[in-house]
């Protein structure tokens, strides 16, 4: 499975979790913090559970929701999907 | 000793069949606009019962942020409009001179999230529970409305869910009331329900009350000689309910009434020779207001549509008021049951009716039994001087509630 891209986890963010009116999500968000982006820990896990179940790879929920921004969430994602 | 506070409605948001607000909603039981159709919601041609009260005309994302969409059942999203349009109505929208604590949430929901969970199982059964949303986890959930709405207007004052099946909109503004009098400014309350989905609908039907006519004119008639069940609805109201002193110093634009007074009791086991808590109800409810029978102007009925059940709400209301004593009018037999919608949306439909002094009738009636001593309102509105109104709702297994409204100038 190839890498995970920002422009991936904002389409599979909006699509599992929608998307706040006040915030633009199409600019440079890799380290806007989750929070700030109108996203908390459980719209963090319905979209990490369909990236999982899309890549067949497994991330604990307890580290999905430590991820605080964009980048830490595609690092976290990203390594689990290189040691697949 | 200083005199209770009084908790006035000063916002009403209906979402109901046949009308979508306030206004449409008074519109649709006033020229007996039926709400009931066929199901249209999934195939429900191999279901013994096949009709129900649908809201038609609601398109979620018109209503909610996208955040929310993935994240509640249609019955939340029901309540969240219900209450965006309360607040408005209030004044009470962005930008609200009351934020925070000063408001509180009671609402009721008798089904919970059906929908979603029926959506969510099928996945569990079909794919696996790595499928299953997370939102799961709380899109089911009887306090599910009360939370959102509070999230949604950041209203964080003392909050509450209650669940006593169709009495439960009344048991809410009960409690919003006693939440107003002990210092909150302002309470959110209602009830809001809907099970229409294969399984939510099976499950309504599981509780034997149902009609299995197919005529949409002739399968829920409270109080009708013919009655043989009621068909079920989904939506309900919620209600600005707040301290009238309050509500004067804020400016509010308008008052629609007072909830003057509140009672719940519970009926006896099955098989006991004791009578149903109904009438007590009602007495109560009126004794809380410091009301008398003669001061009521009408009564909105709980009418469930069965013979058994009907009678028994005729002998309290002849207990109470005396044989024709007071107008009755069941309008919900233009909607359907609503289960914790139903007591809500009566208690809007009661403070319009007082606004308006106009009893909106009950549509599809035609013939009550005598011995019933019935002043029921069937075939038109009947425009009459309304100060006070009566509101009854009974509960599946024994609940049985009573709320009294006031025109806005009855204490002055």
């Amino acid at each position: 499975m190839a890498q995970l891209t920002l422009d991936d986890l904002r389409r599979v963010l909006i699509a599992c979790a929608g998307e706040n009116d006040d915030v633009d999500l199409s600019g440079d968000i890799l380290d806007v913090p989750f929070e700030e982006l109108g996203y908390d820990s459980l719209a963090l896990m319905e979209s990490a559970a369909a990236i999982e179940r899309e890549a067949g790879i497994s991330v604990s929920d307890d580290a999905v929701s430590d991820a605080g921004t964009p980048r830490a969430l595609l690092d976290l994602i990203n390594g689990a999907v290189r040691a697949a | 000793m200083s005199t209770p506070t009084r908790t006035v409605v000063t916002g009403i948001g209906v979402v109901a069949p046949g009308g979508l607000g306030r206004e449409e909603y008074w519109k649709a039981l006033l020229t007996g606009r039926n709400g009931i159709t066929g199901i249209t919601r999934f195939d429900a041609s191999r279901y013994p019962s096949r009709l129900a009260g649908q809201i038609q005309d609601f398109e979620a994302k018109e209503h909610l942020p996208s955040r929310l969409l993935p994240q509640t059942d249609v019955s939340t999203r029901y309540a969240l409009a219900a209450a965006d349009r309360a607040l408005a109505d209030a004044g009470l929208g962005p930008g609200s001179p009351l934020a925070d604590y000063d408001v509180g949430v009671v609402t009721s929901t008798a089904q919970g999230g059906f929908d979603f969970t029926h959506r969510e199982f099928h996945k569990l059964w079909s794919k696996g529970p790595e499928f299953v949303s997370v939102y799961e986890s709380f899109a089911w959930f009887y306090a599910v409305n009360t939370g959102q709405i509070s999230i949604r207007n950041g209203l964080r004052g003392p909050s509450a869910a209650l669940v006593t099946e169709q009495a439960g909109g009344l048991d809410a503004i009960g409690h919003a009331r006693r939440t107003v009098r002990a210092g909150t400014r302002a309470v959110l309350t209602g009830g809001v329900d809907s099970a229409l989905d294969p399984w939510g609908f099976a499950s309504q039907l599981a509780g034997g009350l149902v009609s299995t006519s197919t005529d949409p004119e002739r399968a829920y008639l409270p109080f009708d000689a013919d009655a043989r069940g009621h068909v079920p609805g989904e939506g309900g109201a919620i209600l600005v309910t707040e301290d009238a002193d309050s509500a004067r110093e804020r400016g509010a634009e308008r008052v629609y009434g007072e909830i003057a007074g509140y009672a719940a009791t519970f009926d006896p086991a099955p098989g006991s020779d004791r009578p149903s808590g109904l009438r007590r109800a009602a007495e109560l409810a009126l004794a809380d207001a410091g009301l008398a029978p003669g001061d009521i102007d009408v009564v909105l009925a709980d009418g469930a549509g069965r013979p058994d059940a009907d009678r028994v709400e005729a002998e309290a209301l002849r207990a109470v008021f005396g044989p024709r004593g007071v107008p009755v009018t069941a309008p919900k037999a233009l909607t359907g049951r609503l289960a914790a919608g139903g007591g809500a949306a009566d208690v809007a439909t009661a403070l319009l009716a007082l606004r308006d002094q106009v009893i909106p009738h009950t549509a599809h009636t035609g013939s009550v039994p005598e011995e019933y001593g019935l002043d029921l309102v069937v075939g038109q509105p009947r425009e009459a001087a309304l100060r006070s109104a009566l509101v009854l709702a009974r509960g599946r297994h024994g609940f049985n509630s009573a709320v009294v409204v006031t025109a806005a100038d009855t204490h002055n």
